[in-house]
């Protein structure tokens, strides 16, 4: 009888089921929550709904065709994932790349960190309960993605760089585009700025969610704004410096505490940043030639093996390439940054509520198809 | 007796066509003006400027599929958007709009409006228990925590708005005011008004029961069609039924000159409305921890605090403009303390910018 | 030696990684290990069996510090596996690679999650494509492919088909 009575109050925790199809999970990823009323207790993140192989593939293809799967890794920052990706293969062929293509990339690169962060700022909105940062968002995102279309012909999927330079040198008017389109977004990230940065249920939200140490974080592997927002300046721009950013001005933002609100913080500093990084580019880029003369359409690789990483707007973007010479690679393996700051998930959402849970997953920003690949 | 029957029935059936017809406007306008703030247009391809744009999404909801869950509670899924309709339909019985518009006067309408009002609660938690989904069930737990919560400081500075009005009846609250509105008397009542009937009706950043991003429209989850319609439409009454409220309670009723006293209600009413969907637009949501410290702590004592002053100034009928002004101090002083934690807050944050330049030495010339 | 062998590069020529290769050939002599090149990093070789020990020396080292594994891939060559870890130093910003040849029947090795917590995906899904086992890991549940899987389709021996449509 009393065994019964305490059967009858005895409480248990929910298994709450969060995606794939969820509107704040970012795509198709599942988290199994286990909730204590509205407290996490565990969290079991579920990922692969995506997977497509894009590793098995690459083996299987061209050099020059590998650079359209990239693209569809990070589909966020595309131009970062294809410089990833061709500096592998020019540090294994050797190849000088022409200056002049070397500063296109970092323009386009830096135009694609803006665009993403926008859209982290865009969807971090969204996950906090608010509306209108999403529109806000995406009016400046729009303006760079035309400047994308003008340049690669696509919005997306821009399959722009090669092995040796870019495709195709920028459109004639690109200057007087830039000219317009930059005050215009800093104009645009002031707006954002101000629309929810100072906001008190916003920073109420943020402030002290989903923390993780600096230690954590290193032996987490999370990398990128993440990992800045922790207070380690780890910048790849600066620590292994690839392409031109040696030449360039710049500063890395940096967090203290590591949480949902520094990580934001880093990013909305982040953008104006690059913003400063595409100002000095425009203006320090030199005429010539945009791809080197000794790239054939069948690029043939040398033997031998090559580790790059870039700093991906989500982070540390590594691909290691082996060649075993001839025109296919023979091993490709994708270290996304996204992938890796996941990991962290389960850290970070230790005793928080359910509802913190979408507002960490949205600090991380992490893109699906980085992850899955 | 039967003259009194129809009347009254006349008035129930215009009441409701009114509020039907009130909803579409408030669909389109919410639609509208939270489009404009987004730098969009809203809805632009039915009629002109998306006039009938509620239409067609009264239409569609319509014919969508009557959708209802196999391991639901049948008789609660089915009962429950009828809990939540009806009270959000029955408190319009003794609202008056003028004078004379009003199908039933009732000496304690305030007392009444606020008793039927609550029963909406049961309607929600029904709906989440009924729907056999956790997001429901997360929703109507949420839905009936935060219901409860700001029923306290609603009623109590209903209660000092009595006080003041001595009087329980909506039609003496409002002549009171014929100089001046309450809301010049005690501007703290008006904004815990303003905050806690929020709440009251869901809506951000209070929609923490619906929560989009969380989950995912919370105890409406599994309804669909015309079920959905009607919580829909029953949220847009109560919306409504605030701004109605506000406006009565606090800032005159119909009483101002010039235009008829229709039409002053009518805009008193609609800029509350737009100033909840204004919040709407521009507010991140609240997490429910910090709602419940926010009602608990925050708007409780001072709704209490309210009371107090009020009752001090009829107790030793002090002069009017010295409850304006203490009730103004307060207000100043909670505002304040709440900019400064946001200023502390922000230099804390501070970003510590790293000042490593550029390596001189790998500068090409 | 095959077409399809493990790349060893000649000798470095930059003197700061020729500086790194003796730094790592001290301190890591008591694992013998096999010095090779990549383009900008040295590789080292190692026995399977050491390789717990060897990270816990990468990441303790007051010389090294390697507190942050970059990646770890498993790569199918002809008559082995490799299992490569590509470390990096957040303190002193350089980088080393250490490698394991693993055999192609019963591939195992001890899992470095005690090491680097970093490593868990990772080595999920070296095993879930690969298999790879990795010992002593938490939990080597399946990451990416659907339930019911059957192979591990990143072998070479996994044929890399034309697409189809189904029809």
């Amino acid at each position: 009888m009393k065994m019964e009575a305490e059967k009858r109050f005895d409480t248990v925790d929910m298994m709450l089921n969060m995606g794939p199809q969820h509107p704040s999970t970012h795509g198709v990823f599942r988290m199994v929550l286990t909730i204590d009323g509205e407290k996490i207790v565990a969290v079991e993140p579920h990922i692969g709904y995506l997977h497509r192989g894009t590793e098995k593939l690459c083996e299987g293809e061209y050099y020059l065709q590998i650079v359209s799967l990239f693209d569809r890794l990070d589909y966020i920052s595309s131009f970062n994932n294809e410089l990833a990706f061709v500096i592998a293969v020019e540090k294994l062929m050797g190849i000088q790349v022409p200056e002049r293509a070397e500063y296109i990339r970092v323009i386009m690169c830096e135009l694609n960190r803006i665009a993403s962060h926008l859209m982290f700022y865009a969807a971090f909105g969204a996950d906090a309960g608010a509306i209108t940062p999403f529109l806000y968002a995406f009016r400046e995102r729009e303006q760079i993605q035309s400047v994308f279309e003008a340049v690669s012909g696509a919005r997306m999927m821009h399959n722009y760089f090669r092995v040796g330079g870019v495709i195709e040198d920028l459109p004639p008017d690109f200057g007087d585009r830039m000219n317009k389109l930059i005050p215009k977004l800093k104009q645009g990230i002031q707006e954002c700025d101000d629309l929810l940065t100072g906001n008190e249920i916003f920073i109420a939200r943020a402030k002290g969610v989903g923390a993780i140490s600096a230690a954590d974080a290193i032996d987490f592997g999370m990398s990128g704004p993440n990992l800045r927002a922790c207070g380690v300046l780890e910048d790849i721009r600066r620590s292994e410096p690839y392409s031109v950013y040696p030449t360039l001005d710049f500063d890395i933002p940096a967090g203290q505490n590591g949480d949902c609100w520094d990580r934001y913080m880093v990013r909305m500093e982040e953008m104006r940043q690059s913003l400063r990084i595409v100002e000095q580019a425009i203006a320090e880029m030199p005429q010539g030639p945009v791809i080197a003369p000794q790239v054939r359409k069948i690029v043939k690789v040398p033997k031998g093996e090559v580790y790059v990483r870039v700093e991906n707007p989500r982070g540390d973007f590594g691909v290691y390439l082996i060649s075993q010479g001839g025109d296919k690679p023979y091993r490709v393996k994708i270290r996304g940054a996204s992938f890796c700051n996941l990991m962290t998930l389960k850290k970070l959402l230790q005793q928080c509520y359910v509802a913190d849970c979408v507002v960490v997953l949205g600090s991380l920003d992490i893109v699906l198809g980085e992850v899955d690949r | 007796m039967t003259g009194e029957l129809l009347l009254s029935a006349l008035g129930v059936v215009g009441m409701l066509l009114f509020l039907t017809v009130t909803t579409f406007a408030l669909v389109w306008i919410e639609r509208k003006f939270l489009g404009h703030i987004q730098m969009r247009l809203g809805p632009m391809r039915t009629g002109y400027h998306g006039i009938m744009q509620p239409v067609a999404d009264a239409l569609k909801l319509l014919f969508k599929e009557d959708f209802i869950p196999g391991s639901s509670d049948r008789l609660i899924f089915w009962l429950a958007p009828l809990a939540v309709f009806v009270p959000a339909f029955l408190i319009w019985v003794s609202i008056p709009f003028t004078k004379e518009l009003v199908i039933r006067n009732l000496d304690m309408g305030i007392f009444y409006i606020v008793a039927v009002s609550v029963v909406s609660i049961i309607g929600l938690v029904m709906a989440g228990w009924g729907s056999a989904n956790k997001y429901a069930l997360l929703g109507g737990a949420r839905a009936a925590a935060q219901l409860i919560s700001y029923e306290l400081p609603l009623i109590m500075v209903i209660l000092s708005v009595v006080m003041l009005s001595q009087s329980l009846d909506l039609k003496t609250i409002v002549e009171k005011q014929a100089v001046i509105p309450y809301v010049l008397l005690q501007p703290l009542g008006f904004l815990i008004f303003l905050f806690a009937s929020l709440a009251e009706v869901g809506r951000t950043p209070f929609d923490i029961p619906q929560a989009e991003s969380e989950v995912v429209g919370g105890p409406f989850v599994e309804y669909s069609g015309i079920r959905w319609s009607i919580f829909f439409l029953a949220e847009y009454v109560n919306t409504f039924a605030v701004g109605v409220l506000g406006a009565l309670l606090f800032l005159g009723g119909w009483n101002w000159p010039l235009l008829p006293p229709i039409i002053w209600i009518l805009v008193k009413s609609y800029f509350l409305v737009l100033v909840i969907f204004w919040m709407r637009a521009t507010f991140p949501r609240l997490r429910i921890d910090q709602l419940m410290s926010l009602a608990w702590k925050v708007l409780l004592p001072l709704a209490f605090l309210n009371i107090l002053i009020v009752g001090a100034h009829q107790f030793y009928r002090w002069p009017a403009w010295s409850l304006s002004l203490i009730s103004l101090v307060v207000v100043l002083a909670v505002g304040y303390r709440l900019r400064w934690r946001r200023i502390a807050g922000t230099s804390r944050l501070g970003l510590s910018l790293a000042t490593e330049r550029r390596l001189a030495n790998d500068r090409t010339p | 030696m095959t077409e399809h062998a493990a790349p060893t590069p000649s000798a470095p020529v930059d003197p700061k990684l020729e500086l790194m290769a003796n730094l790592l050939k001290d301190i890591f002599a008591p694992f013998e290990p096999e010095m090779g090149y990549a383009i900008d990093e040295v590789s080292l070789t190692i026995s399977p069996k050491d390789i717990v020990a060897a990270c816990k020396l990468a990441k303790e080292n007051e010389e090294l510090k390697f507190d942050y594994l970059r990646c770890l891939s498993v790569v199918d060559y002809e008559e082995h596996f490799q299992v490569v870890y590509h470390l990096y130093s957040m303190k002193k910003h350089h980088k080393m690679v250490l490698k394991v040849n693993l055999p192609k029947d019963n591939p195992r090795v001890s899992s470095v999650v005690s090491v680097w917590k970093g490593a868990d995906w990772h080595e999920r899904e070296g095993a879930e494509l690969f298999g790879v086992t990795f010992e002593e890991h938490p939990n080597l549940a399946p990451l990416l492919l659907y339930e019911g899987f059957e192979g591990y389709p990143m072998l070479k021996s996994y044929p890399l088909g034309p697409y189809e449509d189904g029809s």
